[in-house]
């Protein structure tokens, strides 16, 4: 029951802001369509916690502790994500720069991406899952041309290409994966069910199952961001509003990440060779190591800050092929803390751009002076997103250090010295446009600047101490993909 | 009706597809193009179909009728629609070497059979020697996005690759559950109206559908 409402809040939202979404009130019912959503979550959540993992509705929609997790934290961040958007699009409409029917589209699509992204997580059936992913790729590929300016158009046709191209591959690994279990499970519709797919996992064929996972890990990769796949990620988050920015890094890398993480777990499960694991840590280090470098070349914020996604996801990727409870778990913690500090340090770039007319670096300074709120955001932001301690990130990223160099010591030199040079790049970037003369004027509504701190606060928290209730949470799920 | 008449006859269905993939890597006007788009999705439909009849799944006929509207009649009609409203009936794109990118495809093809054929020969269907020829067409549909600068051209590249995807899931398995297949109709429908929408607005601001206005988000 608490399963069917956590999607049907969000179809319901993007039907009624279908209607509704260019009135005065539209942001507001946004708000209240997400706070619904989350509060369904959160009992979704207490339940799973309580009774464990089920599945509903013939088997179609599953929970266990891995994705409820996800379905909270997208749930969450989709819902101050909402928060933050309200003065941010009103900003836009106030400038001139979107229509009344924009932003119906706007509103109608946001809530249809958060659709897409819970479907995605709590189906069953792998194929379900492939069609939802694509769907989440629809709904924000309008999103990111909403401002119709060449640069905008530009970035969502990529976008739209190379993603329907990525996944394309997705789904050749599905039929792959479906051919597969056709043999064990039989043809019809049990045999694309996740669970029932777990069940027979060993008795898969090797060579088949090894060939879906590539082209599943190629087609999802797209998605996650993983380079030399990554193209569309920064053109994305930088053309777009900065709303879709924050949900795009923040929630839809991580979606794909699990659609990843879902099939390693057949195909371990089959193989019994690390062969899902090297290739994950191969797509991880990549990533890593190239988006540390890119960082320093940026100019536009939120294209430096969509790199920086990119090297967080690499590191997630790694730790998820390291495998283990250790890494598991340092890879969930880690999607946790990046998520929500990623989309705080969006929140508090989309005010800041705002405030001085401008996404370029080099025009942004002295942002304390005018509002030390903005200002102590993106710096509190940027030193958490760059794993100092006491923040979360500086807990999960040890955790995946300090097990590589157990595990794989020949990976910990190539991620330190990323980190290094990450951590000389954004640091030297933020700096400047936080402190010094001041660029910035007031904004003519007041910032949304709760959901920064909260976000921040959290992140501050797992970082000095995990509730005990949280740990369990963690750890149960983290057996289940370890 | 033997089995072995419907599987020789899907397999000659497969060399039509897969003729038809070339001609579409080859052919430089627009309108060819969707028409050779309409064959392809009618070949699909009947191979479909005949599978549908020599192994009794009657979820496939739900998916060959699917096929014919989706892929014969509706996207093809979409695109003529859009062609005309666009004024671009006559474009011929001449930027490319047909040649080379046709003995690019040729090795595409050894390619795509050299990596199925481990995995038909597990299969038990009819028409496992198919699944060399449904991976070729993706990757030659894959390799006409690359090639062309056009938008409407590169949009039936993404959507004869779809074809090329389903061709391949009606070869190796009998079709995915027709929940699947109703949802993946509903992201191609759904992305085809989006493309429509796009073209309008890569028109209104580029004053062309060319591709190469569109290269400028560099890394600096």
């Amino acid at each position: 029951m608490e399963l069917l409402s956590v999607l049907a809040f969000p179809l319901l939202g993007g039907i009624l802001l279908g209607v509704f979404g260019h009135r005065r009130w539209a942001p507001e019912l946004n708000a209240a369509m997400s706070l619904a959503t989350l509060l369904a979550a959160g009992a979704l959540t207490v339940r799973v916690i309580e009774e464990g993992p089920t599945t509903v509705l013939e088997e179609q929609f599953f929970v266990d502790p891995f994705n409820v997790f996800l379905v909270a934290l997208t749930a969450f961040v989709g819902f101050t994500t909402a928060l933050f958007s309200r003065p941010y699009m009103r900003t836009e409409e106030h400038a001139g720069r979107l229509s009344a029917g924009r932003l119906r589209l706007y509103h109608s699509m946001y809530q249809l991406f958060s659709f897409t992204m819970l479907l995605c997580l709590l189906t069953n059936n792998v194929g379900i899952l492939w069609v939802a992913m694509e769907g989440a790729t629809l709904s924000t590929v309008l999103l990111v041309s909403l401002y119709r300016t060449p640069q905008s158009l530009e970035a969502a046709w990529k976008y739209f290409i190379l993603c329907g191209v990525g996944i394309a591959q997705a789904l050749f690994g599905t039929i792959l994966l479906y051919f597969a279990a056709e043999k064990v499970l039989g043809a019809g519709g049990t045999a694309l069910l996740w669970t029932h797919l777990h069940e027979v996992r060993g008795e898969l064929e090797p060579t088949v199952v090894s060939l879906a996972f590539v082209f599943l890990l190629v087609g999802y990769g797209t998605k996650v961001g993983l380079v030399p796949l990554h193209n569309w990620l920064p053109d994305a988050h930088a053309e777009g509003p900065t709303p879709v920015s924050a949900v795009l890094s923040g929630l839809l890398l991580n979606v794909a990440l699990y659609a990843v993480v879902r099939s390693k777990v057949l195909v371990d499960g089959a193989l019994e060779t690390g062969f899902s694991g090297n290739l994950m840590m191969g797509f991880g280090l990549l990533s890593v190591v190239v988006a540390a470098f890119f960082l320093s070349r940026q100019r536009d914020v939120k294209r430096m800050f969509a790199y920086s996604s990119i090297e967080h996801m690499g590191i997630m990727t790694f730790a998820f092929g390291m495998g283990g409870p250790v890494a598991a778990f340092a890879g969930l913690l880690h999607m946790t803390v990046h998520s929500l500090t990623k989309s705080a340090i969006f929140f508090t770039v989309g005010h800041a751009a705002h405030a001085t007319g401008t996404q370029s670096m080099d025009a942004i300074r002295g942002l304390i002076r005018q509002s030390p709120t903005i200002g102590w955001g993106l710096a509190l932001g940027s030193i958490a997103i760059l794993g100092m301690p006491p923040f979360g990130v500086f807990t999960s990223e040890f955790m995946v250090l300090t097990t590589a160099m157990h595990e794989h010591s020949w990976a910990t030199p190539f991620l330190l010295v990323a980190l290094g040079v990450a951590f000389a790049a954004v640091f030297g970037k933020v700096q400047p446009m936080i402190f010094g003369e001041t660029t910035a004027r007031p904004l003519p509504h007041p910032p949304a600047l709760v959901p920064v701190f909260v976000h921040l606060a959290v992140v501050l928290m797992l970082g000095l101490y995990i509730p005990p209730y949280l740990v369990d949470w963690y750890r149960q799920a983290a057996a289940l993909i370890g | 009706m033997g089995t072995s008449l419907a599987g020789q006859m899907v397999n000659l269905l497969a060399a039509f597809l897969l003729l038809v993939a070339f001609a579409m890597l080859s052919q430089r006007r627009v309108l060819s193009l969707v028409r050779l788009f309409a064959w392809q999705g009618a070949a699909l439909a009947a191979s479909t179909l005949l599978v549908a009849y020599s192994t009794g799944q009657n979820h496939l006929y739900y998916s060959a009728a699917l096929a014919v509207a989706l892929k014969v009649i509706l996207i093809p009609w979409v695109l003529h629609r859009l062609i005309d409203r666009l004024d671009v009936r006559w474009d011929i794109e001449t930027p490319i070497n047909i040649p080379t990118t046709m003995l690019v495809g040729i090795a595409l093809v050894i390619f795509a059979f050299a990596l199925a054929t481990p995995i038909s020969e597990m299969s038990s269907t009819i028409t496992r020697g198919t699944l060399g020829i449904a991976l070729a067409c993706v990757l030659l549909s894959f390799l006409m996005m690359i090639v062309r600068r056009k938008a409407i051209p590169q949009v039936i590249g993404f959507l004869a690759m779809e074809n090329g995807l389903f061709f391949a899931a009606t070869s190796a398995t009998h079709g995915m559950p027709l929940v699947v297949e109703l949802g993946v109709a509903l992201d191609v429908l759904v992305g085809t109206f989006i493309f429509g929408i796009f073209f309008f607005h890569i028109r209104e601001q580029f004053d062309s559908l060319d591709i190469r206005h569109m290269e400028k988000l560099k890394e600096d």
